[in-house]
C-alpha cells in the first residue's frame, strides 16, 4: 500500500452493495482516472465496516475520514473537495446524535469506541482480493511461526491456553477439540470449516469470508499442521456467492504464493483447501449433518459418538470449526495465548462478533470483549431503541436461543451467563425488540422456522416442533386455553430432552424463554383474547370513531369483505362479525378515524 | 433463465450436457450436491427427467437423487420465474414487518409462496437472511436487493419489471 498517498476504501459488504456501493466504487475509479490521480490515489473495495445502518460507507486513508450514507453522485464532490483540496465533505460525516456534532474519525464514534476487533481485524481495512494486503497486516506470519518454531503439540497447547471456545454456538474449547482430533491416526485426516451460517439474522461469518478470506485459510492450515491433516474443506452456503468468489480467489493466490499446497515454507507440511457448497438446510450447521452433506447425502445428523474427531468426513478423523473461531487463530499465535486470555471473562476468553439488528438505531456488525453487558451493546454501541420506543427484549442465539428482558441488561455477555439466563450465545445474532413486538408471535416465528428446517429423522423434533407450532398458532388466533400453556411447557421439555441433535435439543428455547419471561403476555392472549403488542391480527379489533369519520367511503370501498357500511358524508361502521382484520381500512383512512385495539 | 424441457423429454444435447457435468465430477456420488448445483444453474431447475439421467450416470437409485433434491431448499423441481422474487424472512426483517411485505406481494401477484405466474415472469419465495439487516425489510428480485421496503412501495417495485 506504500506507493499511494491516499486510499479510498469503499465498503463491499452485502448491505452497502444493496445501496449502490458498486456504483460508488466505479464512480471513484472513473473520476480518479479522469483527473489523472491514479498514481497517487488508490480506490479499493473492502469487506464490511460493520456500521451497516449508515451505509454505504466510504473511508479515506491516511486521515481516517469516515463518510456515511454516500451516494454514487457524492463521489465527485469527495474527490474534488477532500482528495484534491483537502477539505472534508462535512455533510457526509457521521453526526453524533447526542452532541449534535460531526465526527470524522470512526474511532471517536460510540459505535466503535467499545469494540475490540480480533476476528474482524481486517474487515474494512484490506482489499480481500489481494493477498499482499493481508500479508502486509501480518498475514501468514502465524502459519510461518507454527511451521518453523513450534511443534504441533505446542500449537495445540497454545490454543488451549488461550481459552478460545467455539464461536458457532456450542462454545466447546477449541484447543481440546484439536487435541482429540490429533490423537486419532489414519492415512487421511481432514480440517473442515463450517461456513453454513443458517441463523436468520446473523451474518458475521459471511462478512469475515467476504472481508478477510485469507485469515480463515491460514487458520485452517495451522489446524491441519497441529492435528496432522493435509486436506481442508470449507462447507459454504450457496446463498453466499460473493464469499464463494472471494474464497476461490484467495485459495488461488495462496497457492501461487506457496502458502497453500505442497511443502509450505519449504517444510514437509502440505495443505490444500477445496470448497463444498451447501444447499440451504439449517440442520447442516450440526457437524455430523454437515459431514453427511459434504459426502453428497441428505444432511441428517447421526448420534455421537463416534465424534468427527474419530470418524468424520469419509469416515476419517475430522476437525470441524466455525469461520469466526478460525479467524481468531492467527492472532492468538502471533500475539500469544497470554495476550488473548486477558480479554474477556473467567470462562469465556477473547471477543465475540454480534450481528446487531431489529429495532435498534445502529444496525450493524460489532465485535466486543466477552463480558460486555447487553446495556453497553444496545444503548452505547447500538445507540438505543429506534424511534424512542421502549426496550422490550433482546433475542440472542437465533432459533436455539431465547428472549431476554430488561432485567438482564446488566448481565455480562459470555457463554455461561447467557445459558444461565435461559438463552445462549449461538452464532451471535442479536435482535432487539420494542414494545410493538409480540413475544408469542416471535416464539411462533422461530417455531415455524424449525418446523421447516427439521430434517425429519427423529420423532421428537419432526412431530414435536410441529405440535408446538400448532399450539402457538392456536394461541395467536385467540383459541388457546390455559391448559395449552402447560402443554406447551411440557412438550417443549420433552423435545429438548429426547431429540437426536442440537437442532431439536435447543428448538424449544424461544418458547421456554418467552414463557418464563413474558408469561403475562401469553395469558393475555389466552384469557383476555388480547395481544398487548397489537401484532396478532385475529385478536385485533378495528373500530371507526364517529367523531372523526367524515364519510368519505374510502374504507368501505377498500374493504375486501364488505364489512363496512354507511352512507356518504355520514360516519361508517364496521361489522365485527364479517371483519377479517386485514387492516386495509386502517391503512387507507386519511382522517385517522379508524382505531386498532 | 430456465431452459424449457418440452413434453417432459430431454433433447439429446441436453442429456449430453448433464452427462458432461457428471463426468467433470468424476461420476462420483459424493459430489452429488455439486453436480446438482451445476445442473440447476444450467437448466434453472431439476425436473424428474434430469434427476433420472444423473442417477443413471452416477449408478445410484433415482430415489437417492430425489431425496437430496427435496431435502435442500436451494434445489427446485419447478422452474422459477424470469424475475424470481425472494422475501427475506430473517428475524431482523421479520421484526421490521417482512410479513406484511410478503402479504402485499402475494396480493399483487396473486401467488402463493413457491408459485410462478402463468406468464412465467415472476415467482415468489422466501429466504432467511441475506445479511442486509441494516436495510430491513429487504426483498431480492433476481440479484438486485431492495431495502427498507414498505407495503406501499411493493406495487412500484413490481412495475419496474412489467
Amino acid at each position: 500500500m506504500a506507493k499511494y498517498k491516499m486510499h479510498i476504501l469503499c465498503c463491499g459488504g452485502t448491505g452497502c452493495r444493496a445501496s449502490k456501493s458498486d456504483e460508488i466504487l466505479e464512480n471513484f475509479k472513473k473520476i480518479i482516472l479522469e483527473k489523472n490521480l491514479d498514481d497517487e490515489v488508490q480506490v479499493i473495495q473492502t469487506g464490511c465496516f460493520g456500521f451497516c445502518e449508515k451505509g454505504p460507507i466510504v473511508k479515506i486513508l491516511p486521515d481516517n475520514t469516515f463518510y456515511t450514507e454516500v451516494t454514487p453522485e457524492d463521489a465527485l464532490e469527495i474527490v474534488e473537495e477532500h482528495v484534491i483540496k483537502g477539505r472534508k465533505v462535512k455533510r457526509l460525516l457521521y453526526m453524533d446524535p447526542d452532541k449534535k456534532e460531526h465526527i470524522s474519525d470512526s474511532k471517536h464514534m460510540n459505535f466503535y469506541k467499545k469494540q475490540i476487533r480480533i476476528a474482524l481485524r481486517n474487515c474494512g481495512f484490506i482489499n480481500p482480493e489481494n493477498i499482499e494486503e493481508y500479508i502486509a497486516r501480518d498475514g501468514y506470519m502465524a502459519i510461518g511461526k507454527c511451521l518453523t518454531e513450534m511443534t504441533p503439540e505446542q500449537v495445540i497447547a497454545e490454543i488451549k491456553l488461550s481459552g478460545l471456545r467455539g464461536r458457532g454456538g456450542g462454545g466447546f474449547p477449541t484447543g481440546l477439540k484439536w487435541e482429540f482430533a490429533s490423537k486419532y491416526h489414519d492415512d487421511q485426516k481432514y480440517v473442515v470449516c463450517n461456513a453454513d451460517e443458517g441463523d436468520p439474522g446473523a451474518f458475521m461469518d459471511r462478512s469475515i469470508l467476504e472481508g478477510d478470506p485469507h485469515s480463515v485459510l491460514e487458520a485452517m492450515a495451522i489446524c491441519g499442521y497441529s492435528i496432522g491433516a493435509n486436506k481442508g474443506l470449507i462447507y459454504i452456503r450457496a446463498e453466499y456467492p460473493l464469499a464463494i468468489e472471494r474464497l476461490k480467489i484467495a485459495i488461488k493466490q495462496a497457492k501461487e504464493y506457496g502458502l497453500l499446497g505442497d511443502n509450505i515454507f519449504g517444510t514437509d507440511f502440505s495443505f490444500d483447501i477445496t470448497l463444498r457448497l451447501g444447499a440451504g438446510a439449517f440442520v447442516c450447521g450440526e457437524e455430523t449433518a454437515l459431514i453427511h452433506s459434504m459426502e453428497g447425502q441428505r444432511g441428517e445428523p447421526t448420534p455421537k459418538p463416534p465424534f468427527p474427531a474419530e470418524s468424520g468426513f469419509m469416515k476419517k478423523p475430522t476437525n470441524v470449526n466455525n469461520v469466526e473461531t478460525f479467524a481468531n487463530i492467527p492472532v492468538i499465535i502471533n500475539k500469544g495465548a497470554n495476550w488473548f486470555n486477558k480479554i474477556g471473562t473467567e470462562k469465556s476468553k477473547g471477543t465475540k462478533v454480534f450481528a446487531l439488528a431489529g429495532k435498534i438505531n445502529n444496525v450493524g456488525l460489532i465485535e466486543v470483549p466477552m463480558g460486555t453487558t447487553l446495556r453497553e451493546v444496545i444503548y452505547e454501541i447500538g445507540g438505543g431503541i429506534k424511534s424512542g420506543k421502549e426496550f422490550k427484549a433482546v433475542q440472542t442465539g437465533g432459533p436455539s436461543g431465547g428472549c431476554l428482558t430488561k432485567d438482564f441488561l446488566d448481565t455480562p455477555i459470555d457463554y455461561d451467563n447467557l445459558v444461565a439466563a435461559g438463552s445462549m450465545m449461538g452464532s451471535g445474532g442479536m435482535i432487539v425488540m420494542d414494545e410493538d413486538d409480540c413475544m408469542v408471535s416471535i416464539a411462533k416465528f422461530y417455531m415455524e422456522f424449525i418446523v421447516e428446517e427439521s430434517c425429519g429423522k427423529c420423532v421428537p423434533c419432526r412431530l414435536g416442533t410441529k405440535r408446538l407450532y400448532e399450539i402457538l398458532e392456536k394461541i395467536t388466533r385467540g383459541n388457546g386455553t390455559m391448559e395449552d400453556l402447560d402443554l406447551l411447557k411440557n412438550l417443549s421439555k420433552t423435545v429438548k430432552a429426547t431429540s437426536l441433535c442440537g437442532l431439536g435439543q435447543t428448538a424449544p428455547n424461544p418458547i421456554l424463554s418467552t414463557l418464563n419471561n413474558f408469561y403475562d403476555e401469553y395469558v393475555a392472549h389466552v384469557r383476555d383474547k388480547k395481544c398487548p403488542a397489537g401484532q396478532c391480527r385475529h385478536l385485533l379489533k378495528f373500530e371507526i370513531d364517529p367523531e372523526k369519520c367524515v364519510g368519505c367511503t374510502v374504507c368501505a370501498r377498500n374493504c375486501p369483505v364488505n364489512a363496512i357500511t354507511g352512507t356518504v358524508k355520514q360516519p361508517h361502521t364496521i361489522d365485527q362479525e364479517i371483519c377479517i382484520k386485514c387492516g386495509a381500512c386502517f391503512q387507507k383512512c386519511k382522517f385517522g378515524a379508524i382505531s386498532k385495539k | 433463465m430456465a431452459v424449457i424441457i418440452e413434453n417432459n423429454t430431454l433433447k439429446p444435447e441436453q442429456i449430453e450436457k448433464i452427462k458432461n457435468i457428471c463426468k467433470s465430477h468424476g461420476n462420483n456420488e459424493n459430489n452429488l450436491i455439486n453436480i446438482l448445483h451445476e445442473t440447476q444453474s444450467t437448466f434453472g431447475y431439476l425436473p424428474k427427467e434430469v434427476q433420472e439421467v444423473i442417477a443413471e450416470e452416477l449408478n445410484i437409485p433415482v430415489g437417492r437423487v430425489f431425496g437430496v433434491v427435496t431435502f435442500y431448499s436451494f434445489f427446485t423441481m419447478v422452474p422459477k420465474g424470469e424475475h424470481p422474487i425472494s422475501i427475506c424472512l430473517g428475524t431482523a426483517c421479520y421484526v421490521r414487518g417482512a410479513e406484511k411485505i410478503l402479504e402485499e406481494f402475494k396480493k399483487e401477484l396473486g401467488l402463493e409462496v413457491g408459485q410462478t405466474t402463468k406468464d412465467g415472469k415472476f415467482s415468489l419465495s422466501c429466504l432467511r437472511c441475506i445479511g442486509a439487516c441494516g436495510l430491513a425489510p429487504v426483498v431480492m428480485i433476481g440479484e438486485k436487493v431492495y431495502g427498507r421496503v414498505t407495503p406501499a412501495s411493493v406495487k412500484d417495485i413490481i412495475a419496474e419489471y412489467k
